[in-house]
């Protein structure tokens, strides 16, 4: 194991952007994104990384300068969170559909409004069907792994997507964790170079971003669809690479706590981590209880969540994003429909916890666990811990 | 505002040798008669091979690239309708940074971005004003129809005062658009940049030869170009050419280039003729009053008055060689 040092997560995921030695970075400043970004311009006015920065006017246009970055043959990188990602929507489905392999940090954070800039996962929920490989950082190390990893899933020439790494804001990007970091000849051997397929090149002119008649649309989209699903198991070899190059092993579903357990904690993103704690001090208490945590949010690994839930009686499922009017939140609906029709199906509760900012503690999944093992959540998702009947 | 230009690099287009090969090819899918695709392909020609086109969605973009035929000869991108100008900036900083780190070789293609005026004038102004701003070497090209085309000819702000449009409809209370032209030329020469000029596919020498010197400064260059739409507009498809040329005659849409600030009138219209020389050949005037004419007339002569001091007060240097344009 290399040297831990002791820094801001945000300034361990420009490291590693600057370790891929990126050509072109184009942001918009963001709350919570913003150290990412400085820190990049930084090492860019400082000669540390030898790439273009465009300092973009908005998010609109630091993903439209992204997509035209990417498809000149550029190793691009952007990051953005909540009202960014909101504004780049229109062009977040264009990127995949032309197989551009941008990567991209999100500091989650709730979408306004009210105006927060306090962390949920609502920005990145309304994203979900952009076409985007979704993964989540459950920590700094992993938001330093994750990012480099991103770059080699993005650019395989079987995958050719953009990556999404998401990270919750604040309470990731702005904590100062133990992080071990590598030289750039370790990256260099795990992170080839890109090798573009197709690029804008005036000697071989391609055209790009056709109009798609409906009689080549269906196609079109079938046919970026099936390189994000064909994405998983490029996704599952990088990370198993990465667990073989650095030791650090990550899987896209991981599960913690008592094997069989008779109830499971579904989680995405930092709360996996407070979830730990509570489920070692259930555990301790001689309860029967597990967790799993999901890493890659899209694709959904069907195979590998079905399998973590199999042994489950009950699954709790935490959302940290609405769906105002939906079933329940977003994470919930893809587990039922996992289980739908299925007679082993587990009992499963949906808890939307952690809205803009609020703290889920120790003490919250301990009290959730208390009332999913009583049967006493009787509706399809409890919005916790608000704090009257309004 | 300023500032010193360097055109020495800039190579002349004369009749003896104009450039024979557009890169859009024959076969896309514009209205008979429409001027905009014949200027976006004199532009092209003026550029030659060694260039990346970026297209805003639109007429152009439409007429080009129905999947799984193109018409363009050089690479071409197409993202969105309002972000022309940052996907441009994208591909700029792209061939820099990897020329830069040698991952390709040789000089920087033309960067060309296209876009008609809605795309530029309305939704893709900010995108625009960021690239200018940031200094991208690029051209950035606006092929005004003076509506939204593509959609059924809605008002933009690109429409001229009096023209009926689908959304500013002429009736018993209403003049048509009721609002002035946006000046597009003037809010980009603002940014403090190299190069700002209009153009019209009437006089094609003067129009390439700009987009030569757009070519040759070292910075963002922006070409207006006058692009007669005989559907949108409601006039003769075989008068295209003539009505671009009238509405330089009468001073509706005057040539001029703006050199680092300083202003040069490429084409002085001795004689002006009257307004509604050009007004009476399109059925998007058709419904205005003789008082309504004298008052576009007023309006015209005013921005013409007001060029003309722009240029006497702020001279551009004279031309080298001081070749005779055209005509």
């Amino acid at each position: 194991m290399g040297k831990r040092v002791g820094i801001e997560v945000s300034l361990a995921v420009a490291e590693a952007v600057k370790l891929c030695d990126v050509d072109v970075v184009s942001a918009y400043p963001i709350t919570p994104q913003t150290h990412i970004v400085e820190e990049l311009s930084h090492y860019v006015a400082n000669g540390d990384l030898d790439a273009a920065f465009i300092p973009v006017e908005s998010e609109h246009s630091a993903m439209s300068a992204a997509v035209g970055s990417s498809a000149t043959g550029a190793r691009t990188y952007t990051a953005t969170s909540a009202q960014g990602l909101a504004l780049m929507h229109e062009i977040m489905f264009i990127a995949p559909s032309m197989r551009l392999p941008i990567v991209m940090t999100i500091a989650n954070r709730s979408l306004s409004g009210p105006i927060s800039i306090w962390n949920d996962h609502s920005d990145i929920m309304a994203e979900r069907d952009t076409g985007w490989i979704q993964i989540f950082c459950e920590n700094g190390q992993e938001s330093f792994d994750l990012t480099i990893c991103a770059f080699r899933i993005a650019e395989d020439k079987r995958v050719l997507l953009p990556v999404g790494v998401n990270m919750d804001g604040f309470i990731l990007t702005h904590m100062i964790e133990p992080i071990e970091f590598m030289d750039k000849a370790e990256v260099k051997a795990f992170l080839p170079d890109y090798k573009p397929q197709l690029t804008l090149n005036p000697k071989k002119p391609v055209s790009m971003g056709p109009v798609g008649v409906p009689e080549v649309y269906m196609e079109a989209k079938k046919q970026y669809e099936q390189a994000l699903w064909d994405s998983k198991d490029v996704v599952k070899e990088v990370l198993a690479a990465w667990g073989k190059h650095t030791g650090r092993k990550y899987a896209m579903v991981e599960c913690n706590g008592k094997k069989k357990a008779k109830t499971v904690f579904v989680t995405m993103g930092s709360l996996g981590e407070t979830a730990m704690t509570a489920v070692d001090n259930l555990i301790a208490a001689k309860q029967d209880v597990g967790q799993v945590r999901l890493r890659l949010w899209r694709p959904f690994p069907k195979e590998e969540m079905k399998k973590a839930l199999k042994d489950a009686a009950k699954v709790v499922v935490i959302d940290r994003a609405l769906s105002p009017g939906g079933v329940c939140g977003p994470v919930a609906t893809e587990i039922k429909s996992l289980f739908y029709g299925d007679k082993n199906a587990p009992k499963i509760y949906n808890i939307v916890a952690g809205l803009g900012g609020r703290d889920v503690s120790v003490k919250d999944f301990e009290e959730m666990y208390a009332l999913a093992k009583g049967g006493k959540i009787k509706d399809d998702y409890v919005i916790w811990g608000v704090k009257s009947n309004a | 505002m300023l500032r010193d230009v360097d055109l020495s690099g800039y190579q002349k287009i004369t009749g003896k040798n104009v450039p024979r090969e557009s890169m859009v090819a024959s076969g896309h899918r514009a209205c008979q008669g429409c001027v905009e695709v014949l200027a976006m392909g004199m532009v092209t020609r003026a550029v030659g091979k060694d260039c990346i086109v970026c297209n805003a969605t639109g007429c152009m973009e439409i007429i080009t690239s129905s999947f799984p035929q193109t018409a363009w000869k050089t690479p071409w991108i197409h993202v969105a309708f309002e972000n022309a100008g940052a996907v441009a900036s994208g591909i700029e900083a792209a061939l820099t940074a990897m020329t830069r780190k040698g991952k390709r070789k040789g000089p920087l293609p033309t960067v060309l971005a296209f876009a008609g005026d809605g795309a530029t004038a309305d939704i893709g102004l900010q995108a625009l004003s960021g690239a200018l701003e940031r200094g991208h070497k690029f051209i950035y090209v606006c092929l005004d129809n003076e509506a939204y085309m593509n959609t059924g000819v809605q008002r933009s702000s690109s429409t001229p005062f009096g023209a009926t449009t689908t959304t500013s409809p002429a009736g018993k209370k209403s003049i048509g658009q009721s609002t002035r032209k946006k000046n597009l030329p003037a809010i980009c020469a603002a940014h403090d940049i190299p190069y700002v000029a209009t153009c019209s596919p009437a006089y094609h020498l003067d129009l390439m030869n700009k987009v030569r010197k757009a070519m040759a400064v070292d910075g963002p260059a922006y070409l207006h170009i006058y692009s007669v739409c005989p559907t949108g507009w409601g006039c003769k498809p075989e008068i295209g050419i003539s009505l671009a040329k009238l509405a330089v005659e009468t001073n509706v849409f005057p040539l001029y280039e703006v050199i680092g600030g300083r202003y040069n009138i490429t084409k002085k219209v001795a004689k002006p003729k009257p307004v509604l020389d050009y007004l009476k050949v399109q059925r998007r005037f058709r419904h205005l009053a003789e008082s309504d004419v004298a008052g576009i007339q007023k309006q015209v002569d005013d921005s013409w008055a007001y060029l003309n001091a722009l240029a006497a007060a702020f001279p551009a240097p004279k031309e080298k060689g001081g070749a005779k344009e055209e005509e």
